[in-house]
């Protein structure tokens, strides 16, 4: 198998489209949830103006090497979720590294980036970085279980570990894609990414009224503005993970730009309704309620 | 001082003691330095410009003030549309707002959460305490000029100033923010022995690190 040269151009082309459209994708999101509040919320590029002025900042603390190893696992975790799927379905240029295999290494990518972070922060020492870890650890490790089974019910069902495959074998129409031919698996997946955009009910781990912020407590500058990179880039891999698995993937960027834009506000609608659940009440939510679906997702298969 | 941080000997867990002193070891004892701006000017006014249009305060009411600063995040005054966050920890804001009168007590802990927020870093006054003890001119308790503890950069004036004040006083800190002059972290190293002795002068029990990085 040989390596074109060409693909790390295309490569960077797809993720600073992706990054660009998260960090905009993010704020136009808050601009939303204001509106609906009646007030007027962020300017739209905002975004842009808090990396700037992180990375400007002159002094930054460190707490040891895997402190500063944290942001760059959870920022690798978001590039390689990004770059290892197919972006545009049928685009030479833009499918990226996708290869046979690849849900796998998506499945390990979606993970990769809280270990990371919760090595980093446990490094920082703060006590409430420990406890925002612990939090989101077992959280997200019970919001994974149904997305595998759900994973595994569609690899099954498609006979395929290559997710260009998975897509390729959803055109041709609306009712091809898995989530009208497998409709529990994709219930199942739903309800875990519901889990793991961490908004309400599932954000207690994040939100700024519990603990000071969970694991991020002691970050600050260019290590900050690393992990708000990954903040605006991680979602938007997800749900290409999400949309090329479940609904069809995107052939143009205008369809990927609304698909991605119509997932994501499936998190914020049943965000701004519920309030906070505890740890305990999540993982208790998820073991009830979407693993039994993943389980009839693979036995139905 | 706390029993704590008294030196002592401790027992590790392999059975062999040693002696700790907690001032000194657990803490960093090096001075503040003097972080100088970026090497080009046009590099420094887009940080300038970032860091202006971007503030994100500290989430410590440290007096009454704090009442003045909470209708900021309602829909009514809605700072958020102005750039400025309120973050709850000191490692991730660059605004601490001293808002009302600072007893002692209060003092000690805003330096220390002063020292702990990074390089380029703003204080602004709130109301008419911090500049010359207000209402509170004679009591025994309130520091009577802010500016002798920390560096200041705006000042607000008031007893206590409306939120639509907070909101014209972000937008004058903008103006300084972006003339390159508020450089308090910088002075604040340069004259950083004068203001630890003005400090120490008022609290009197004194258990932290001279500078808590």
């Amino acid at each position: 198998m040989e390596f074109e040269w060409i693909k790390i151009p295309y490569a960077l082309l797809t993720l600073f489209i992706v990054v660009n459209f998260g960090l905009i994708l993010t704020a136009l999101i808050a601009k939303i949830a204001a509106r609906v509040g009646r007030r007027h919320g962020i300017p739209i590029y905002q975004n842009y103006i808090d990396l700037i002025k992180n990375y400007g900042l002159r002094s930054s603390i460190t707490h040891g090497v895997m402190f500063y190893l944290g942001p760059v696992f959870r920022l690798s975790g978001g590039v390689g979720l990004l770059l290892f799927v197919p972006t545009i379905f049928g685009s030479e240029m833009f499918s990226n590294f996708s290869f046979a295999g690849d849900l796998i290494l998506a499945l390990y990518f979606v993970f990769f980036g809280t270990l990371g972070m919760a090595l980093g922060a446990a490094e920082s020492g703060h006590p409430y970085a420990a406890i925002g870890i612990t939090r989101g650890l077992s959280q997200v490790t019970a919001a994974e279980l149904p997305f595998a089974l759900a994973v595994f019910a569609v690899a099954l069902q498609y006979q395929t570990l290559s997710i260009t495959d998975i897509v390729a074998a959803q055109q041709g129409g609306m009712m091809n894609w898995t989530v009208f031919t497998n409709p529990f698996a994709v219930a199942a997946a739903m309800l875990s990414f519901l889990g793991s955009m961490m908004r309400p009910p599932f954000d207690v781990v994040l939100a700024p009224q519990e603990i000071p912020i969970g694991p991020p407590t002691e970050y600050h500058s260019s290590y900050l503005a690393l992990m708000q990179t990954n903040r605006a880039l991680f979602p938007i891999a997800k749900i290409v993970v999400y949309m090329n698995l479940f609904f069809g993937g995107a052939a143009s960027w205008p369809i990927f730009f609304l698909k991605v834009f119509l997932i994501y506000m499936v998190s914020v609608f049943v965000g701004v309704v519920f309030p906070r659940f505890r740890v305990e009440q999540s993982i208790r939510w998820f073991l009830i309620w979407a693993v039994p679906l993943g389980i009839i997702a693979v036995v139905l298969v | 001082m706390k029993e704590e941080l008294q030196k002592r000997i401790v027992k590790g867990p392999d059975g062999i003691e040693f002696e700790v002193e907690p001032m000194r070891d657990y803490f960093c004892e090096a001075p503040p330095t003097v972080m100088p701006a970026a090497y080009s000017k046009i590099v420094e006014n887009l940080f300038n410009w970032a860091r202006s249009e971007s503030i994100w305060i500290l989430g410590f009411g440290t007096g009454c003030g704090a009442i003045e600063m909470r209708p900021l995040m309602t829909p009514r005054f809605d700072a958020y549309r102005y750039g400025v966050q309120w973050r709850p920890t000191p490692r991730q804001a660059n605004l601490f707002v001293i808002s009302g009168y600072l007893s002692t007590k209060t003092l000690k802990r805003a330096i220390r959460a002063y020292e702990q927020m990074q390089n380029p870093k703003y204080v602004v006054g709130l109301g008419s305490c911090t500049i010359n003890g207000g209402m509170y001119w004679d009591s025994y308790n309130t520091i009577k000029r802010l500016d002798q503890y920390l560096p200041v950069d705006l000042y607000i004036t008031g007893c206590m100033p409306r939120p639509e004040a907070l909101l014209q006083g972000f937008e004058d800190l903008k103006k300084v923010i972006k003339a390159g002059k508020a450089e308090g972290a910088n002075d604040y190293a340069e004259n950083f022995e004068w203001y630890k002795a003005n400090q120490k002068q008022v609290i009197h029990d004194w258990d932290m690190p001279d500078y808590n990085w």
